[in-house]
């Protein structure tokens, strides 16, 4: 299920946005124009990830050498301090066993969403739903209002 | 079997005499500067052992221990010397009085290089200068050191020392002008040496932490009476700290139980070990690595319980043979 959750110019390069998005909290982050989501929950043990701080990605080959590329992708655990990586969601801390949840960001345009058989415009309650605010549909515009002039960020839940 | 850890006694000041340049025996006779600190611990104590010669190293550790080999160990405490050009004569006469007392008369006897390890270069030059000697498998190292053997102070001479081919031992003990604990003077001799576990838990994490490992991948220690009931958790906690600040030491690449199980290597005496046997049993798995613990007597020091026996009626006789001798002949590179 695809769902959008902000406006493609909503968020600045190196910004970011926390949406709730089919029950879960999902931080979207722009990186240097390209878009990633992640679950903001650290697998370690459920920290808000996705309000950590970013810093820059640092190597070494031998103590006192740094080699820094000021990318702001790697993203830290407010908690504990974990390092992730935005693009991937992979743990630099235990990465053969941690990743945190990630999902494809696509940027669409609004005309393509209003053409798309069951927009709508703001969230429906489901019945069915798992929680509240999870809808039916190819796109969701949670609390979205599409135009068909804009360009929206469009998040996919499997399942 | 291998016997990683028995100790030569000190050579009194006038066994160096014909070792020392001649200004420096003037010097001795003529003023009250009478050498290094005889031993790290208490004279006559048990832990301190008996003045024995060669002849009963060969009965008690050869013939009586049944050991093959033999890995001793001098404390000549040049350590504790403030007088630089003294404590570098002190080590290098008690190098050649090693080689010339011990090494050359007893094949199956190896030893470790003495060095003032509170100058790192004077100690650098040394290690250079005894490597190649026939018998001289290690350097000895005291585990108390004036700053944390991690420190960029001392990485040039862990660079020798990995280029020398020698293995480091970390050796209990040191008198260096810091205090024997971590929160200053101790009165009581039973305190400082319970305390010698933080000692060798700080230099651990300090050697790991700081990159000595990183700057030198070649680089093999051993921990001599440090114990090792101390290491699992602090293994655990050491992982555990570096995930969430990692970021300030980014040459630390892999989890720091990896670097203590590639390059260190841990002798068995003392053991500090718990009541129930059954729990050692689980400290011993907890290590996480059947490599890691070398058979050590710790001759002629004397200790409450015999770590060896108790240790191999507990474990798997697989594990025991790698313990009596295959972690060691590997580790040192001893062939055969």
């Amino acid at each position: 299920m695809k769902y959008v959750v902000a406006e493609a110019s909503e968020i600045e390069s190196g910004g970011r946005k926390i949406v709730s998005v089919a029950g879960r909290s999902i931080g979207v982050f722009n990186l240097d124009g390209e878009f990633f989501a992640l679950r903001n929950r650290c697998p370690h043990q459920g920290g808000k990830l996705c309000e950590g701080k970013l810093w820059g990605v640092i190597r070494s080959e031998r103590p006192g050498d740094f080699e820094y590329r000021p990318s702001r992708e790697i993203l830290c655990c407010p908690w504990h301090g974990w390092e992730f990586h935005v693009r991937t969601g992979q743990s630099w801390c235990a990465p053969e066993r941690l990743r945190v949840r990630r999902y494809e960001v696509e940027t669409v345009a609004g005309e393509e969403i209003a053409e798309a058989a069951e927009v709508t415009a703001a969230p429906i309650e489901d019945p069915d739903a798992p929680s509240p605010g999870m809808v039916k549909g190819p796109y969701t515009a949670e609390t979205y209002p599409v135009s068909r002039e804009g360009e929206y960020l469009v998040v996919e839940i499997p399942g | 079997m291998i016997d990683a850890d028995v100790h030569i006694p000190n050579p009194r000041l006038r066994d160096l005499y014909p070792l020392l340049p001649e200004h420096w025996v003037e010097h001795f006779n003529n003023t009250v500067d009478k050498g290094a600190s005889q031993e790290y611990y208490p004279p006559r104590s048990p832990v301190a052992g008996r003045r024995g010669g060669l002849e009963e190293l060969r009965e008690a550790v050869f013939d009586q221990g049944g050991a093959e080999l033999a890995i001793s160990s001098c404390l000549y405490a040049v350590d504790s010397v403030h007088n630089p050009d003294v404590a570098a004569a002190l080590a290098a006469a008690t190098n050649d009085w090693q080689s010339r007392e011990w090494l050359e008369q007893e094949p199956r006897l190896r030893g470790s290089v003495v060095a003032p390890i509170q100058l790192p270069a004077a100690a650098a030059e040394e290690i250079e200068r005894c490597a190649d000697r026939p018998g001289f498998v290690q350097v000895l190292i005291p585990a108390r050191t004036e700053h944390p053997l991690g420190s960029r102070l001392y990485h040039p001479l862990w660079k020798t020392i990995e280029r020398s081919g020698l293995v480091a031992a970390i050796h209990f003990g040191g008198a260096p002008v810091m205090p024997p604990t971590p929160t200053g003077w101790p009165s009581f001799f039973l305190e400082e040496y319970t305390a010698m576990a933080q000692v060798f838990a700080t230099q651990l994490t300090s050697m790991i932490v700081e990159g000595v490992f990183d700057a030198c991948p070649d680089l093999r220690v051993v921990f001599l009476e440090s114990g090792f009931t101390w290491i699992p958790s602090h293994l655990w906690r050491m992982d555990k700290e570096w995930r969430n600040l990692r970021r300030l030491v980014p040459w630390v690449r892999r989890p720091p139980s990896d670097y203590f199980r590639e390059h260190v290597r841990v002798g068995i005496q003392p053991l500090d070990a718990p009541p129930d046997p059954a729990h050692l049993g689980e400290v011993v798995d907890q290590l996480g690595s059947d490599d890691l613990l070398l058979y050590a007597s710790d001759y002629p020091h004397v200790h409450a319980c015999d770590a060896g026996d108790l240790l191999f009626r507990l474990l798997p006789e697989s594990l025991g043979r790698k313990i009596r001798s295959e972690n060691a002949r590997s580790f040192y590179r001893m062939g055969g």
